[in-house]
């Protein structure tokens, strides 16, 4: 628009054109401001009008947002141990969600990388994805479903004799988890593997590298990032779930506390003030993550 | 480039977060003031009118109260509604009260119209300044109240009647009971014990590990109901009205309780799930538990220790946005026929007590027994009302001679993170 | 140069994984003919008649009209911003630009609660009625980062020589964007799209606390899970949005060319690292965000 002023031959439309041209840092400004004018004052700067309610508190009796500084929640977080047993029991779970997925993702991700014919792989490979389009909640249900006293697992190990008791435990949790994050473990893993170039295996092996040598020395330094940036995800993703574990659980999650605090009993503060806790974990993994060269590319 | 929309970036943030800090919870007249009830509240806004309908009603409601016959084609109480009113119902269920008391807020008020609030949530809305009070006057029904709840002389209206004003109209009332299997839990519960003791009779507790609890914090007043009966020493005069110690027994009870627990039930088909596959056995309940829980084969009883309950009132948002809609909805939900089926379905109690005999009406024979009992309620039965324990909002203020000792309810909802989350 | 032993353990472990994956997916399916109220299995009687009421349900018909009314306006979004912070990112060299993709990946990388809880309470700070333009603005802020990974990787990917021989031979920024440009990216852009659509369309925890008294797909599955005689209704919707989702997803694989798409495949013998893992990572969350 600024440039309708000058005058020439050329159409205005041109005329912008050449003079954005000129002025790299106009066109830059066009083009970006657009995005992050709408991430910073969208995205973040909700984000910072959350973190700054954590310096507020609620009334008791009203329930009531009093807007008046003081850190009277981050007390109460460091005052009561169960906040303490609940983020520990949360990054518990997480990290044995984490492990349990990448081993699980490994042998298929490793069969459709590299042991799969290109028919066979694009077949495995939208086999991995579909399951995640049914819905969310709908996948949450269907495990409480089969992990119930009277459900489908139970019914299977009561074929065999034995007397399931996990409906309701953190081993359901657990298990429900893993199966929502495994693509999550998958993709990375397999785009990680598919890079491998065969010349290393090939090479390793006229080495004289037996299959555990070559997977220990050659495979793993090269997917090590790409399995790292998986775990953000099914680390991150469980850290903050309250669905899961109010389904299929009985126990608190960071996620449960969160929730509770801000769409049950309409604390915000104290919400905002336990949102730290996921988000400097989260901020700790992404700086190793960062570390380990798993954010090359970022 | 970089700098400007870097200092872009920290103005627009400092900007809304003084924004944010700038409008310092004026947004709830009548709030201010400590939070006690003492002090006087004046309603934001008095409904004195019923104009014509706006076309849309949004409501929050209890799982149960506003059947549009999707549960069952014989239960449908909102479709005649809105063909009398052309008010279109939408309605979110809530599992707890807080919840209620949060969605209310939603929207800066605006979002739902109304709310079929317990007594845990309605002084909340009051206090807060969420919801307004209305003119009797509209409301003929008022006349058919059962007396304890009636707005001017009832003995037991605190929650929806402040100072002079009256907030909404009484719905249905009724009881947490205590829910069993028939064919598991023998001989027939007669206490709270079957929830609470690890040993019965020297015993194990044989249906440890099939017990259930409601996984709320107003569920320490269930404790406290039967620490009243068993430990006189602790002095408990109301359940929701506890100092230091009496909390702390009521807490080291439900601490000892959770390892006996099949899980605890926030939504209601987790309780009724748990029954029919048999991993729940006993548990406190609320009567539409039992409603879908009869094949497992369940039933309900009233134990000696007595219980807690609900006394609901539909109230009206401050804020609403379909308000002759709302009290055209307050109106229809107050007649006795329409309570009758809410009475049948739910088995709660219509605060209407001509409901009562069409509800007898409606069971057909021995019906004018069967409305006396625990499956509905006792409904019409002023006694029993009187003896529930209505769920209320702890207050610092004991509301007694001992002063402002007792523990609020943000104490209460600490507790039961450490009961729950430990 | 597998050993047999380490085929066997992978093929073995393969299948395990495949079974494992499709096993709720069988159970929804089963329950969706289910006819009693409890949920023991084996189910003791079946029915078809909530096929039926799934599609004589207003609410669902509604729902559905929602998720699809906010899904295509948060795609409309996603892709502006994505492809313009992905031009901007790829084109110049400025302070900052590591940052950009940090910060688009940040609503995903943290808890969908966090992003959730943020955008309600500042909504009600500023007493902004919910609707479904409530909704569309928290999912196009996590939308964006599907459609910038997508068209960025596709950039990276594209010969900068093209660009410069287009402006040699007389080309103006706009033709050069046109012809060259734009053609060498579209399928990526057409993909991103699609997967955003799609992130949208299943979101539920951000939905929750955007949304006020609209009801969405997931919305009216959470809300009716709980009601005991709904569930199978529920099933019935689950299994359907299944289907209906293999559309998109078909489009996409076939559109990406297997590509940067729904798997960082074939990236060409250029390594991309964590930008295509992020990507697909992203472009999975579909699921749960």
């Amino acid at each position: 628009m600024a440039v309708a002023a000058e005058s020439g031959r050329a159409s205005p439309f041109e005329r912008a054109s050449a003079f954005l041209f000129r002025h790299a840092r106009l066109k830059l400004a066009l083009i970006l401001g657009w995005p992050l004018t709408w991430f910073v004052f969208i995205y973040l700067g909700a984000l910072a009008v959350l973190l700054f309610s954590a310096f507020w508190r609620l009334d008791a009796f009203t329930g009531l947002v009093v807007k008046n500084l003081s850190t009277s929640n981050l007390q109460r977080l460091l005052d009561d141990p169960v906040y303490r047993t609940i983020a520990l029991r949360t990054v518990g779970i997480a990290t044995a969600v984490t492990l349990t997925d990448i081993v699980l993702a490994f042998p298929l991700a490793y069969y459709v990388a590299r042991l799969a014919k290109p028919r066979m792989r694009n077949v495995l490979l939208m086999a991995v994805v579909i399951p995640l389009w049914a819905n969310y909640l709908v996948r949450i249900f269907a495990w409480k479903l089969i992990l119930s006293q009277g459900g489908f697992l139970g019914w299977l190990f009561g074929l065999v004799g034995v007397d399931l008791h996990i409906a309701n435990t953190n081993i359901a949790v657990w298990i429900t988890f893993v199966y929502l994050w495994l693509p999550f473990t998958f993709l990375p893993i397999y785009g990680a593997l598919e890079r491998v170039p065969s010349s290393y295996l090939e090479a390793s092996s006229d080495l004289g590298g037996r299959g555990w040598m070559t997977f220990r020395r050659v495979v793993l330094p090269i997917i090590a990032p790409g399995v790292v940036a998986g775990s953000i995800f099914s680390f991150s993703l469980t850290l903050g779930d309250y669905i899961t574990p109010t389904l299929v659980g009985n126990t608190r999650f960071i996620g449960n506390v969160i929730y509770d605090s801000q769409g049950i009993a309409g604390d915000i503060p104290f919400a905002a003030a336990f949102a730290l806790v996921p988000i400097a974990i989260m901020t700790m993994y992404l700086v190793i993550a960062w570390r380990l060269k798993a954010f090359e590319a970022l | 480039m970089m700098k400007v929309s870097r200092l872009l970036a920290v103005a627009s943030v400092l900007l809304i977060v003084a924004a944010a800090c700038g409008n310092d919870g004026s947004s709830a007249p009548g709030a201010t003031g400590g939070g006690t009830t003492g002090g006087g509240i004046e309603p934001p806004v008095v409904y004195d009118s019923i104009g014509e309908g706006e076309g849309e009603l949004n409501l929050i409601a209890w799982n149960g109260y506003t059947e549009d016959g999707s549960n069952s084609d014989a239960f449908d109480w909102v479709h005649p509604f809105e063909n009398e009113t052309g008010c279109i119902v939408t309605h979110k269920y809530a599992d707890t009260s807080d919840e209620m008391v949060t969605l209310m807020r939603q929207g800066g008020g605006t979002q739902y119209d109304g709310v079929s609030a317990s007594g845990n949530a309605s002084n909340k809305l009051i206090a807060g300044g969420d919801v307004g009070a209305v003119d009797t006057s509209l409301f003929p029904e008022f006349a058919n109240v059962i007396d304890p709840l009636k707005p001017d002389t009832g003995t037991n209206n605190k929650h929806y009647v402040v100072d002079g004003n009256v907030y909404g109209v009484p719905y249905m009332y009724g009881p947490n009971f205590l829910m069993y299997n028939t064919d598991v839990v023998k001989p027939a519960p007669t206490s709270w014990d079957v929830t609470f003791e690890p040993t019965l009779n020297g015993q194990p507790n044989p249906y440890a590990g099939n017990i259930t609890a409601y996984n709320d914090p107003i569920y320490i007043a269930d404790a406290a109901v039967y620490l009243k009966a068993h430990n006189p020493e602790l002095g408990i005069t109301d359940p929701y009205e506890l100092t230091t110690d009496q909390l702390d027994a009521a807490v080291n009870l439900l601490k000892a309780q959770k390892p006996l627990l099949a899980r605890y039930w926030a939504l209601y088909t987790d309780e009724i799930d748990g029954f029919l596959d048999g991993s729940m056995v006993v548990g406190t309940a609320w009567p539409v538990n039992l409603t879908y829980s009869k094949d497992a084969p369940a039933a309900a009883v009233i134990p000696s220790e007595g219980v807690t309950g609900w006394a609901d009132t539909w109230m009206i948002s401050a804020h609403a946005q379909h308000p002759n809609c709302m009290l055209k909805w307050m109106e229809y939900t107050m007649r006795p026929d329409v309570q009758a089926e809410v009475g049948i379905w739910y088995g709660a109690a219509g605060s209407n007590t001509a409901s009562c005999a069409e509800i007898a009406k409606g069971l057909g024979k021995g019906g004018e027994d069967l409305v006396n009992t625990v499956e509905y309620s006792f409904c019409g039965n002023v006694e029993f009302l009187n003896e529930l324990y209505l769920w209320k909002t702890p207050e610092a203020n004991c509301h007694d001679d001992r002063g402002n000792v007792c523990a609020d309810y943000s104490v209460w909802l600490q507790k039961w993170t450490e009961i729950t989350g430990a | 140069m597998e050993s047999r032993l380490a085929r066997v353990l992978i093929k073995g472990g393969s299948g395990f994984v495949l079974v494992f994956l499709y096993l709720p997916i069988a159970i929804v399916v089963i329950y969706a003919f289910n006819n009693s109220v409890g949920q023991k299995w084996p189910i003791e009687s079946f029915t078809v008649k909530y096929f039926k009421q799934a599609w004589d349900n207003s609410l669902v018909r509604e729902s559905l009209g929602t998720s699809l009314t906010v899904a295509l306006f948060a795609t409309a979004v996603a892709l502006l911003l994505g492809s313009a912070a992905a031009f901007a990112v790829h084109r110049f060299r400025f302070f900052g630009r590591n940052a950009i993709s940090f910060l688009l990946v940040l609503p995903i990388a943290l808890p969908g609660i966090i992003t959730g809880i943020a955008l309600n309470s500042t909504i009600n700070n500023f007493k902004i009625p919910f609707s479904v333009w409530t909704i569309v603005i928290g999912h196009a802020t996590f939308c964006i980062v599907v459609v910038y990974n997508n068209v960025l990787a596709r950039l990276r990917r594209t010969p900068t020589s093209l660009v410069e021989a287009s402006m040699d031979l007389g080309a103006d920024g706009w033709q050069t964007f046109r012809y060259v440009t734009f053609p060498a990216i579209r399928t990526a852009v057409v993909a991103g799209a699609l997967l955003a659509f799609a992130l949208s369309f299943d979101e539920i925890v951000v939905t929750n606390l955007t949304s006020g008294n609209e009801n969405t797909i997931p919305k009216f599955i959470y809300n009716n899970m709980r009601q005991p005689r709904n569930r199978p209704i529920v099933n019935v919707v689950a299994v359907v949005v299944v289907l209906v989702m293999l559309v998109p997803i078909y489009l996409a694989q076939r559109l990406a060319g297997g590509g940067e798409g729904l798997a960082p495949a074939r990236a060409g013998g250029e390594v991309e690292g964590m930008e295509n893992t992020v990507t697909a990572a992203a472009v999975t969350q579909a699921g749960q965000y």
